[in-house]
C-alpha cells in the first residue's frame, strides 16, 4: 500500500511486519522516532507477542538483545553515533556469538564537535565487528531492508546491521509502498535458531576459547560473510519477485556500461549523484554511478566487474580515516588490484554538510580534467581552515579549534543551507 | 518539479508545514518529499524545511536552492535571514503579515521578482481567529493552494484532516480556508492591477 510516510515510521512498519518478539532499545537522535512508533505498537497491542524493553543505555540495549536473542526470540535494536561506540563491546560479542540480531544505525557523525547531523563515521567505527553491514539509498529501501536483515540474519545466524543517513531518510517524508502482513509471514518465516537456551535442553553460550579454536571461531564468521555475498543477491531477488521492486543486492550500477567515470558512494547521496550523472550525460560526458548496498561482506568481485572497464573511479564517502583518507576507498582499491586506473578518494557532507548537484558536477568534471587531487574534502572552508592553522603557528595558547571557527565564521543562522 | 521552501522560527511547525504540503501532493498523486533544514533546534531559532513536488520518482537530497515557492511564516526573518537566496525570478513569495511588502520595507525585492506573484497574508491573525493560536503553518498551506493551483484546497484539507484530529483539524481547515480565499482576491487584484 503507497503511503506518504516518514523514513523513521515506514522502517517502524517494516520491523513490526517482521514480527519482532523482543525490541529493546534507548533513544538518540536521529533514531528516536524509529523506536518511538514501535513502542507505540507495542503498547497499544497492534504489535503482539513482542515486549518493549526500555533499557538504561546503549551498551544495555544490546546486551539485552543478546539475551533475548540466545532465548530464541527475534529481537530488534537501533542507535546511532555515539549510541553505537557505547555499545561497541557487546556489538562484537553479539557477532561473535553468532547471534541474529537486526539493528537499525540512523547514521550520524561522531563528536567531538558534538554534532546530530548525518555521516557514516559512526556505523564505519564498527566495520570490522563481524555484523553484515546493508545501506539503504531511499526509505523504499530502508524499509525492504529491514525485511530482508531478519531473514539474512537468521539464514546465516549473523547480526545485521541496516544503515540508513540519519535526518536525510530517517527525517524526510516521501512514498513507500508498504507491503501487506500476509506477503511479509510469506517472505520471512518463523525464527527457527541454532542455538537457544532452554531450562529443558540446557546448554551454555558463551565459552571462554583459548588459542586452540579461537582462530577457527573467528574464521567461521568469515565463512558466514562469504555465504552472506551468495545469500544477498539470492534474498534480493526473491524479495524482488514476490514484492515486484528491486532493493537490496550486493552493488548497482547506473548508466556505468559505457562509463570512463564511475562514482561509487554508499547511502542516499546516490539518488543525488544519479541526478547529476543524468546533466553530465547531455552534455556528452560518460559518467555513472555505482551503489554498494553490501559494505560487510565487501563484495569485492562484483566491484570489480562494475569498475574494470572504467578509467577514473572517484570514491565518494561520508566517512574519514584521519591520517589515511578514505575508508571505503581502501576497500575499491583492494577490488581493484591489479587494474590501471585513476582512482580518488572524495569525503564528503561530514557532520550534515549539504551535498549538492553542483559541487558534485564541478567534482566529476575536475576528475574528468585530471585535476582532482587523490585526497579531497567536498566544499571544505579553506579560509577557516588555513586561518586557524595561521593562528596555531603564530601562538602557544591558540585555544579551542571548535570555538575558534565557530568564531571565524560569524553567525550561522543567516545561511538557508 | 516544484520546489518549495518554508521559512519560520522553531515552534512555528514549519517542518510540519513542508509535511502537510507534501501529504497533500501525494492526495493528488504526486510523489513529493518534505525534509527539515539541519540546523538549530531550540524555540524561536530560524528554522527552514522543503518540500518537493513532481511527477516523476525524486532522487536528490539536496536542500532547496533555488526555489519555485517561499513561504515566510514570520516576518521578522526578513531583516535576519537572506529568505529570498536562490528564489527563482518567476517563483512566488507568501509572507505572513497582516502589512504589505512596502510597509515591509520590502519594495526593492519588486524589480527582482514578478510582483504579482510576491503576496503577505495575514496567516498570524486569521489562526488566532479560528484555532486561537499563532500558528500559521496550516493556514499558509491554504494560501498556497491558491498559489497558481500546484496543490488543491481539498487536498490541504485532506492532509491536515490526516495530520490532526477533532477541533484543532477543524479549525485550521476553517483557517487554511480563509486564507485561501485571501490569497486567491489578492491575485484577482495584482491581475487587474
Amino acid at each position: 500500500m503507497l503511503k506518504q510516510i516518514e523514513g523513521s515510521h515506514a522502517v517502524a512498519e517494516a520491523v513490526a511486519l517482521s514480527r519482532p518478539e523482543v525490541i529493546c532499545a534507548y533513544p538518540i537522535s536521529p533514531q528516536t522516532h524509529i523506536v518511538e512508533a514501535l513502542g507505540e505498537r507495542v503498547k497499544s497491542g497492534s504489535l503482539q507477542p513482542c515486549e518493549f524493553i526500555n533499557v538504561e543505555s546503549e551498551f544495555a540495549a544490546m546486551s539485552v538483545a543478546i539475551g533475548s536473542s540466545a532465548a530464541g526470540a527475534r529481537s530488534y535494536t537501533a542507535t546511532a553515533s555515539q549510541g553505537l561506540l557505547f555499545m561497541a563491546e557487546a556489538v562484537y560479542n553479539a557477532s561473535g556469538l553468532g547471534l541474529p540480531i537486526v539493528m537499525t544505525v540512523a547514521n550520524r557523525a561522531i563528536g567531538a564537535p558534538i554534532n546530530i547531523w548525518n555521516d557514516h563515521s559512526d556505523s564505519m567505527s564498527q566495520r570490522d565487528c563481524g555484523w553484515i553491514q546493508l545501506f539503504a539509498e531511499t526509505n523504499q529501501e530502508a524499509a525492504d531492508l529491514h525485511i530482508q536483515a531478519f531473514k539474512l540474519a537468521e539464514d546465516l545466524s549473523m547480526p545485521v546491521m541496516v544503515c540508513m543517513d540519519g535526518f536525510i531518510l530517517t527525517h524526510a517524508v516521501e512514498r513507500v509502498d508498504m507491503p501487506g502482513q500476509a506477503e511479509v509471514d510469506a517472505f520471512l518465516p518463523a525464527y527457527e535458531p541454532r542455538q537457544v537456551l532452554d531450562p529443558a535442553d540446557p546448554v551454555s553460550i558463551g565459552a571462554m576459547v583459548g588459542p586452540e579454536a579461537f582462530m577457527e571461531v573467528r574464521y567461521i564468521a568469515h565463512a558466514k560473510q562469504t555465504m552472506a555475498l551468495e545469500r544477498i543477491p539470492q534474498i534480493a531477488a526473491e524479495f524482488s519477485q514476490r514484492f515486484g521492486r528491486d532493493s537490496g543486492g550486493l552493488v548497482r550500477a547506473y548508466r556505468c556500461a559505457d562509463a570512463d567515470t564511475i562514482v561509487v558512494a554508499l547511502g542516499s547521496v546516490l539518488g543525488t549523484l544519479k541526478d547529476t550523472v543524468d546533466e553530465l550525460r547531455r552534455t556528452g560526458l560518460r559518467v555513472g554511478v555505482l551503489g554498494i548496498q553490501s559494505f560487510r561482506p565487501f563484495p569485492l568481485a562484483a566491484v570489480r566487474s562494475a569498475l574494470q572497464a572504467a578509467t577514473r573511479v572517484v570514491v565518494l564517502e561520508k566517512s574519514f580515516s584521519v591520517g589515511l583518507g578514505g575508508v571505503v576507498s581502501t576497500d575499491v582499491r583492494l577490488a581493484l588490484s591489479g587494474l590501471q586506473l585513476q582512482g580518488h578518494t572524495v569525503v564528503a557532507g561530514l557532520g550534515g554538510r549539504a551535498i549538492t548537484q553542483d559541487s558534485l558536477a564541478r567534482m566529476v568534471l575536475q576528475a574528468v580534467a585530471g585535476e582532482l587531487p587523490p585526497l579531497s574534502f567536498l566544499d571544505l572552508d579553506w579560509n577557516i581552515v588555513n586561518r586557524h592553522l595561521a593562528r596555531e603557528a603564530q601562538m602557544r595558547r591558540s585555544g579551542p579549534i571548535a570555538e575558534n571557527l565557530l568564531r571565524d565564521l560569524g553567525t550561522v543562522a543567516s545561511k538557508v543551507s | 518539479m516544484l520546489q518549495v521552501r518554508i521559512h519560520g522560527r522553531g515552534g512555528q511547525g514549519v517542518v510540519t508545514a513542508a509535511e502537510l504540503l507534501a501529504l497533500a501532493a501525494f492526495e493528488q498523486e504526486r510523489h513529493a518529499q518534505a525534509f527539515p533544514s539541519f540546523g538549530s533546534e531550540r524555540t524561536g531559532a530560524p528554522v527552514v524545511a522543503f518540500c518537493r513536488i513532481a511527477e516523476c520518482e525524486i532522487r536528490t537530497r539536496e536542500p532547496v536552492l533555488a526555489p519555485d515557492v517561499l513561504i515566510v511564516q514570520d516576518p521578522t526573518l526578513l531583516h535576519q535571514v537572506d529568505v529570498f537566496q536562490g528564489l527563482k525570478p518567476e517563483g512566488y513569495v507568501l509572507i505572513n503579515s497582516k502589512r504589505s511588502l512596502g510597509e515591509l520595507g520590502l519594495n526593492d525585492i519588486y524589480g527582482r521578482f514578478r510582483r504579482e506573484r510576491l503576496l503577505t497574508v495575514p496567516a498570524t491573525e486569521i489562526a488566532l481567529k479560528h484555532i486561537g493560536r499563532p500558528l500559521p503553518n496550516a493556514v499558509l498551506l491554504g494560501g498556497f493552494a491558491a498559489l497558481a493551483g500546484m496543490v488543491s484546497l481539498e487536498a490541504v484539507v485532506h492532509a491536515i484532516g490526516h495530520t490532526f484530529a477533532g477541533k484543532v483539524a477543524e479549525s485550521n481547515v476553517a483557517a487554511a480556508t480563509e486564507a485561501h480565499a485571501f490569497v486567491q482576491q489578492e491575485m484577482n487584484h495584482a491581475q487587474a492591477d
